[in-house]
């Protein structure tokens, strides 16, 4: 300590270099658990991609002749769900921010949160016993009377599990998701841009129109695609409320249904043996992909702007 | 929004009446015009169902009157406000309305659940197992162990990575690692759970050759890969706010890093991150479709993790719910109380994490 003020480095300590390599090792763990999931799903779905397409189950022409009716479920129910919850969301996301006395605004925030800690078994179990058997008469009414579209084409569903009820459940599920990241997006709209709309005289909504939503775009797009991969990937409500086929349909209000890839997983894994097990995790193989596109995408949009990351 | 979209507030003013206030409605007309929408909405419900001898459907003469209520404030406004107004009293309702109609779900949720779980609510359910029951009685003693054990064992594995994980890239990550890291991170939040429980199952299937395995342990595995991210990000957020002057202190006395670390910057923020780790917990102690996979289901209490099929609550629910018995009754209701106990455990993580926060906040004087 006492000789030359020689160029000295930072002494280094043992427990420092454990310490550091640990934090870097639990670091790269989560980077190797990723590929690891990759590569495992892969290697269990080869025998599946390579085998007889006849010994697949249900004999389909070839792996995406069994597939192409689950992507398109997938595609439809979490796209329909989207539909739904989006404008809700928005509309929940501005009034929380924009319009609700602030006093309460925090307690609304909470609320709507409840929704996310609700386990989605228990969505499930209530799509399939309080809102199926709710929606049967607005079902007989809209091909009733709407019958003409091709969505809503005879004959109806009697139970009520039709893809529209999936979708309106699944919607339910991703509010909060999209309300929780807009929310936030909202509220850092520059207070003295607001302010400069409001003292030329503009209401609330064209103040909104000016100021809010332009700059908080970026941050709701990639809410919805947040929110978009959280209905494509959930499972039970679609295994409990849907009554699934083969098929692909856009009729809405039927009793046969494209399932979706989670749900078919769910409903087949706990009896599948052999090539059909493979089959499955091929499929869950093709889930993966889809939801980290979308995923990465929504997260890009978001990493261009650091302070929308409302992930929590 | 120039000055030409006029407004029909030419008003004479002969000396008394306020400019200020002319042509605006006044502050208690929206709560008037929504009480009246109701009202006549619920009438003519009324009379409707009366003329057809039908039950009154008070929630559909609600949202009529809901509707009735946007359709005649717009319309109201526009006459005597202009259609500025009109259009901004318009969106303030349909905002509002959004709010209800997601709420809606939620009340109906939890008032069925309560109303239909707490038939079996009882010491029955939470002292038995399903082994040899076939109709009445029975309980979910296995269930709840077996999420208990599983859901453990997940946060034994989780919350030392993730912690270790988010001092990495708070402390020491620069460059590619650190980046790839945050944005893998971010990634992995949109992993579905199911994929996770067929990893679990394709990584041990493989490693063992066994092709029909399923095990507890594994279903931690697959709960770890829906719970390290989650207690990545929010670790993080907690360690990033530790104020920089606090680090500089500790290094000025010659306190080395790790220690600053681990006497300096975790305590700081220990609150945070325990709120972050009780969130995480509620997030996946709910989670069905990995461990139907992968833990399976079975009737008998198991808690050994590392062999057999081990049952969990929310799987307990759902095969309640699909494979029931003759007396189709007696299954739902304990799904519905297995249901309203899960609810439970995470309504009381939740409240846990915000007492955590609240009572063990460190004080910044923010």
């Amino acid at each position: 300590m006492t000789t030359a003020p020689a160029v000295r480095k930072a002494k280094v300590r043992p427990a420092d270099r454990i310490f550091a390599a640990s934090t870097i090792i639990a670091g790269s763990l989560i980077l190797a658990a990723l590929a690891a999931v990759a590569l495992f799903l892969l290697a269990e779905s080869i025998p599946a991609l390579i085998a007889d397409p006849a010994e697949l189950p249900g004999s389909p022409e070839s792996f995406w002749a069994y597939a192409g009716p689950l992507i398109f479920g997938t595609i439809w129910a979490a796209a329909l769900a989207l539909i739904f919850a989006l404008p809700i969301s928005l509309g929940i996301a501005l009034f929380i921010s924009h319009y609700a006395p602030r006093r309460i605004a925090q307690v609304l925030g909470y609320v709507i949160d409840l929704l996310a800690a609700v386990p989605s078994v228990v969505f499930g179990l209530w799509g399939i016993k309080v809102l199926a058997p709710a929606l049967v008469p607005l079902y007989t009414w809209l091909v009733d009377n709407l019958g003409f579209l091709p969505f809503f084409t005879q004959p109806v569903s009697g139970t009520g599990r039709t893809i529209l009820t999936v979708a309106i459940v699944l919607a339910v599920m991703i509010l909060p998701i999209i309300t929780a990241i807009s929310r936030e997006v909202f509220l850092q709209t520059p207070v003295l841009h607001e302010e400069a709309a409001l003292a030329l005289g503009a209401t609330r909504w064209e103040m909104i129109q000016m100021a809010v939503l332009p700059f908080g775009r970026p941050g709701v797009i990639s809410a919805a695609m947040l929110g978009l991969g959280r209905a494509l990937g959930e499972t039970m409500v679609v295994a409990m409320v849907l009554s699934p086929a083969i098929v692909i349909t856009f009729v809405l209000t039927g009793s046969t249904n494209s399932n979706t890839i989670a749900g078919n997983i769910a409903l087949s894994f706990p009896e599948a043996f052999g090539i059909s097990v493979n089959t499955l995790i091929a499929t869950g193989l093709v889930l993966f992909v889809i939801t980290l596109v979308i995923n990465s995408i929504a997260r890009y949009i978001v990493s261009r702007r650091k302070a929308f990351s409302g992930a929590n | 929004m120039s000055t030409s979209t006029g407004s029909p507030r030419e008003t004479t003013s002969n000396g008394i009446v306020n400019s200020l206030t002319t042509g605006r409605l006044p502050r208690w007309a929206p709560w008037v015009i929504l009480g009246a929408s109701w009202l006549v909405s619920l009438g003519i419900f009324t009379l409707m169902a009366a003329a057809t001898a039908s039950e009154l459907n008070i929630v559909l003469a609600l949202v009529v009157g809901t509707v009735l209520f946007n359709i005649a404030i717009y319309v109201i406004a526009r006459l005597i406000e202009g259609p500025r107004q009109a259009t901004n009293r318009l969106v303030t309702s349909l905002v509002a309305s959004a709010f209800v109609i997601a709420l809606l779900p939620l009340i109906s949720l939890i008032f069925t659940v309560i109303a239909t779980g707490l038939a079996r609510f009882d010491l029955a359910f939470f002292s038995n197992s399903m082994r040899n029951v076939v109709g009445e009685g029975g309980g979910a003693i296995h269930a709840i162990t077996g999420t208990l054990l599983i859901t453990g064992m997940a946060t034994l594995i989780s919350v030392p990575v993730g912690i270790l994980a988010a001092i990495y890239l708070v402390e020491y990550g620069r460059g590619r690692l650190s980046q790839a890291i945050t944005f893998f991170v971010d990634v992995m939040t949109g992993i579905p759970s199911i994929v996770a429980g067929l990893f679990a199952y394709a990584f041990f299937s493989l490693i063992f050759s066994d092709p029909g395995i399923r095990f507890g342990f594994g279903g931690s595995i697959a709960l770890c890969l829906l719970m390290i991210p989650v207690v990545v990000r929010s670790s993080e957020e907690m360690l990033r706010i530790v104020p920089n002057e606090l680090r500089e202190a500790a290094y000025a006395l010659g306190v080395p890093k790790w220690l600053t670390i681990l006497k300096v910057v975790i305590p700081t923020s220990i609150a945070g991150i325990a709120t972050g780790v009780t969130l995480s917990i509620a997030r996946v102690i709910g989670e069905t479709a990995p461990l139907l996979i992968i833990a399976g289901f079975t009737t008998s209490v198991n808690t050994d993790l590392f062999s057999d099929r081990m049952m969990t609550l929310p799987v307990y629910v759902y095969t309640q719910y699909a494979n029931p018995g003759v007396d189709v009754d007696v299954y739902l209701e304990r799904a519905w109380t297995g249901a309203l106990t899960l609810i439970l455990i995470v309504m009381a993580l939740n409240l846990i994490a915000r007492l955590i926060a609240r009572i063990f906040s460190p004080k910044l004087g923010r």
